[in-house]
This record gives structure tokens, sequence and C-alpha cells, in this order.
């Protein structure tokens, strides 16, 4: 399985880093990406900016520790991680994750399960900028920890209800 | 002697973002109890109430993990990445 993961403050194109995962051989049958955005309104106010900050090292060691997971679970040929800290601005990628492997279910399942254990396993942080001066730390979703927990030990689909957001959560 | 690293909000809160201190403590959470003990505003960071992770070495650990001479910890609240 080829891995790469990188934590960058330089902007993050996802079509170039989609092309390398397509790239992993000739017996990939798909590659499945999700790519996460800065939205410009969270909670109902205007964000002009985002810092985010990570803890060196125990960053690229979480990732690792979540791809050998999904490596355990689904057979996978290509695996690229790539997250943004520093400074970012409305509809910029903040995070890649590209999963190839021989069969779409797999790399579906895996891609899924990777951001959801990014979402609550590694370490990073955001601060938003308001539009009206204020800047304030973006506070952890009850969601997130229910996406994350629907992966039970070992299994290879979600295995209770998924905990996306429901009608009328703040998000 | 331990190495202490805090993070995002609690790093703003506590006013530093790093020490070293020249004792170790037996467990993550004796050390969790001994740094509450310093006043605030390091009562109100690790007050029980408050969700305060912890990672030894760079690997999360719950209060009960043991600590070694020359451990880095590093506290920092629940991660918003992504």
């Amino acid at each position: 399985m080829d891995v790469e993961i990188r934590v960058q403050e330089s902007p993050l194109d996802p079509l170039a880093e989609q092309a390398q995962v397509y790239a992993a051989g000739p017996q990939v049958g798909g590659v499945v990406s999700f790519v996460g955005l800065m939205r410009d309104i969270n909670q109902g106010d205007r964000v002009r900016a985002m810092t985010l900050e990570h803890y060196p090292g125990m960053t690229e060691k979480a990732l690792g520790a979540i791809v050998v997971e999904a490596g355990r679970r689904w057979q996978l040929d290509s695996v690229r991680i790539v997250h943004r800290v520093g400074e970012i601005r409305p509809q910029d990628p903040i995070v890649l994750v590209a999963v190839a492997s021989a069969h779409r279910g797999e790399a579906f399942r895996a891609c899924e399960f990777i951001i959801d254990y990014l979402k609550t396993r590694a370490p990073f942080w955001k601060r938003e900028d308001m539009s009206d001066g204020q800047s304030r730390w973006v506070e952890a979703r009850d969601s997130d920890d229910v996406a994350a927990a629907s992966w039970a030990d070992g299994s290879e689909s979600p295995t209770t209800a998924r905990g996306d957001a429901r009608p009328g959560e703040k998000q | 002697m331990i190495r202490l690293l805090y993070f995002a909000s609690l790093r703003e809160r506590l006013g530093r973002g790093d020490e070293t201190l020249d004792r170790t403590p037996a467990t993550v959470g004796r050390l969790r109890a001994e740094l509450a003990g310093r006043g605030v505003p390091w009562s109100d960071v690790f007050a029980a109430d408050q969700r305060v992770l912890a990672a030894v070495n760079q690997t999360m650990a719950g209060d009960d993990h043991t600590l070694a001479d020359g451990d880095e910890v590093g506290f920092f609240p629940p991660v918003t990445g992504g």
C-alpha cells in the first residue's frame, strides 16, 4: 500500500493529489476522495478566515496509525492524506483524503473511516476570525464522536447509527 | 523530569506553550491534579468538568497511564481538524 501523509501551510491542490493516487498501479479499480472545505459561516456567524494549529510530530503519528488501521480492515492500494495548517480562507480546501482500491466498496468505506477518525483523533484545532473582528476557538462536535464510534473495533462497515448532522443542529 | 506542552485554547488560557517539570508524577492523572492545584487559571483549565485530552510521547493517553522520566506530555482541548 502506498501511503503519503502531509501537513502543509501551502495551498492544497485536490486534483493534483488525486492524480498521484490514480497512479498506484494497474490493479486499481477506483479512487474515492473526500475534500473538506472551509465554510464562510459557522453557528450563524460570518467567518472571515481561520487559523489551523496542530501538534507537530503527534499529527503525523496519529494519521499514520489511522491509515494502518484502515489497511487492516480493507484491501487498499494507496492512501493519501494532506491537511492544511496556518491561515485558511473560505472555500479553501482544508483536507484531502484519497483512497485507491481494486473495488469501490472498500475505497468508499475506507475514505469515510479515515475522515471520521481524523476528526476525533488527529491533533488539529481551528480558530475562527469573525467578520466583526472577534476570534474564537471552534468547539468539537458530539456528532463527530458518534460518527467515529460507529466503526466498531475491526468492523468493515459502520455498526451503529452514523451521527451525521441532524436537522437544526448547528455546525 | 518531564516536558509539558499546551496547545490551542489551553495555551492561551495558561499563557504558556511548554514547560519542564523536574519531577515525574506517577501517572497522567496525578500530573493533572498537581497542575490543577496551582490556582487560577490552572484550577479552571484542569477542573474535573473540563474536557482536556492528554498525549504521552505523542500518543493519546488516559489518566491511569504511568509516566517515566523523559516523557513528553501534551495537553489539549478536543480536536477540531478536517
